[in-house]
């Protein structure tokens, strides 16, 4: 059982809960993983007890470069939980990793949820919240919570070449 | 009322389009502050509908409910109001459950196991458990799935929502003041409905210089919360005619139909497509209609982008078309096809879908509950004329459509017809 508080929330897993314990726990390493089916070879996300696309039980956790693009996004304004609102706007990306990406088919991809970060794992200030959109190239980092759980964020690719990305103007 | 069309190949057997009927429809008032229970607000209700179909208590044998931890249980409604049941279930769920638990009535009275069922929907949604999710709800520990979306702060549904709504606007050049529409003519519809919580009716750009609550969502592309319960009474169509009202017959549903992976639906994409893609190819040949056939619509109207991607993607209007189709006077009262003549849920009040399908009722007993005077007949006198505080029945209107709306990822549809 993992308990933690982060900005705010309670934030629990229990032992039951075996592929999010991995999941967090590969994170807490810094160290991104996915499940990768053990029948058809294909990685998933989020974590989940069986094979999307072939319903295989078994699978092994491979390490996954955190490179994307932004593929959607939501720029809060109105923070529901409390803690969350000394950082509006903060933004919620909708990530595709490089890896899988338009695979198995070509409307598919893995798409990894994170807020923007700066590269410590803290939400983002607004000039930076205001450079991205969709088609930002994004780098994973981590926000450190507890032992043996980090939450895997995201924080603009500095090194990459960026052209315009498309943001919502109003 | 056209007829069955001849070149779809319905998946519903064919006897039990028409073969089921919404005999009764029911609700408390709009209210923040209903002052009164979950069980007070669902039992009054049932009740309502009971008197509106002209119906004893002990015509009535089955009984549906759903909701979110946070409603009364059928048992304690159907004992309040001396309710023997011969079948009853309550489910979890929100939003596109209203369509989904009409066909499982169906199912459970052509089963045999009971006669008559009565659906209802009981909430305090703004004064116990606050549907937009701040409250008790947003302090419940962050476990499982949840941990890869509260743990964002992704929380509620306009935010968990808005990367569909985004795309869409990236994809097809959507604009804010496109769909800012559906929340102009929804007011305007409000506008002529004694019963709604916000009458006032409103322009484009209210809603596009309203205060900013996660992009592209504006204050006012996001529907209102208020305290209601509401009921609807499904029997079949032989039962149903000796009782007062017209008939409106069930032509055919499609529930909770879903995108692929639907435990995180935006890994499969387009992500700018709704579940009603998939729908669609369900709901028309079950109803032996199509979009063209259709007089007026429920699309559910939890934002306003709502509203507008469900039309689309149920093919009311070409794929990428829907931000033209809402706002050029197709969904306006008055307009070809209107859509939530009540108001909707951004104006008449919170009911996840279910008052949207009440209205579709009246509107096909051309009994709108507007201000028209009411005749020697003891019907009301309907104007036709759509001006603030007037008629809002639309004219001639026989077929309507239900698009029900959990999620992006998962939808409910229904077809009925007047006759």
């Amino acid at each position: 059982m993992i308990s933690a508080q982060y900005l705010g929330m309670p934030l629990e897993i229990n032992d039951l809960d075996h592929e999010n314990l991995n999941y967090f726990a590969y994170c807490a390493k810094h160290d991104f993983r996915l499940q990768r089916c053990a029948s058809c070879k294909l990685l998933r996300y989020p974590p989940t007890t069986a094979c999307p696309w072939c319903s295989e039980l078994s699978s092994e956790w491979v390490s996954v470069e955190g490179r994307g693009t932004v593929h959607s996004y939501t720029e809060v304004h109105h923070a529901i939980q409390p803690a969350f609102k000394q950082y509006t706007p903060y933004l919620v990306l909708l990530v595709e990793l490089d890896t899988q990406s338009g695979m198995p088919t070509r409307e598919e991809g893995l798409r990894v949820i994170g807020n923007l970060v700066r590269p410590d794992g803290v939400l983002a200030p607004k000039a930076e919240v205001e450079r991205v959109g969709i088609g930002t190239r994004v780098r994973m980092v981590f926000t450190d919570v507890a032992p043996g759980l980090a939450l895997p964020q995201w924080t603009i690719d500095e090194t990459a070449a960026s052209g315009m990305p498309w943001r919502y103007r109003g | 009322m056209p007829l069955p069309r001849e070149d779809v190949e319905a998946t519903t057997p064919k006897f039990l389009r028409d073969k089921y009927a919404i005999v009764g429809v029911g609700e408390t008032s709009y209210t923040r502050g209903s002052d009164k229970s979950t069980r007070a607000l669902a039992s009054i209700a049932v009740r309502n509908a009971m008197v509106d179909a002209g119906i004893k208590p002990s015509e009535i044998d089955g009984m549906l409910s759903y909701q979110f931890n946070d409603s009364v249980f059928s048992p304690f409604v159907a004992g309040d109001l001396g309710i023997r049941l011969n079948f009853y279930m309550d489910v979890f769920g929100g939003g596109s459950s209203t369509e989904a638990l009409i066909g499982i009535a169906i199912g459970v009275i052509e089963a045999g196991m009971c006669k008559t069922v009565v659906i209802f929907r009981s909430m305090n949604g703004f004064s116990q458990v606050r549907i937009g999710g701040t409250g008790v709800r947003s302090a419940i520990p962050v476990s499982g799935d949840m941990m890869h979306s509260r743990a964002y702060g992704w929380q509620s549904a306009g935010q968990m929502f808005a990367p569909t709504f985004m795309r869409h606007m990236h994809d097809f050049g959507t604009t804010a003041e496109q769909v800012a529409h559906v929340r102009v003519a929804h007011s305007h519809h409000a506008s002529n409905n004694p019963k709604a919580y916000y009458k006032k009716r409103i322009t484009v750009e209210d809603v596009v210089s309203s205060r900013m609550i996660c992009k592209p969502l504006h204050l006012l592309d996001c529907c209102v919360e208020t305290d209601n319960a509401n009921a609807i009474i499904v029997t079949t169509a032989e039962r149903a005619k000796d009782l007062k009202h017209p008939l409106v017959r069930i032509r055919g549903v499609v529930g909770r139909c879903s995108k692929p992976r639907v435990d995180m639906h935006y890994q499969a994409g387009p992500i700018s497509t709704v579940a009603g893609h998939y729908a669609k190819d369900i709901l028309w040949p079950n109803a032996g209609v199509g979009p063209e056939d259709v007089d007026l619509t429920g699309s559910y109207d939890a934002f306003t982008f709502t509203t507008m991607l469900q039309l689309e993607d149920y093919g009311f209007c070409k794929k990428g078309d829907g931000g033209h189709y809402v706002s050029d006077g197709t969904i306006m009262l008055g307009g070809k096809r209107p859509n939530n003549t009540s108001g909707g849920h951004l104006c008449e009040g919170y009911t996840h879908g279910i008052a949207m399908v009440i209205e579709n009722v009246r509107q096909l007993r051309h009994d709108a509950d507007d201000s028209c005077p009411i005749g020697p007949d003891g019907r009301r006198q309907h104007t036709y004329d759509y001006c603030e505080g007037g008629c809002r029945q639309v004219k001639n209107a026989e077929v309507s459509a239900n698009l029900g709306w959990a999620m992006p990822g998962t939808g409910s549809a229904m077809v009925m017809r007047r006759g």
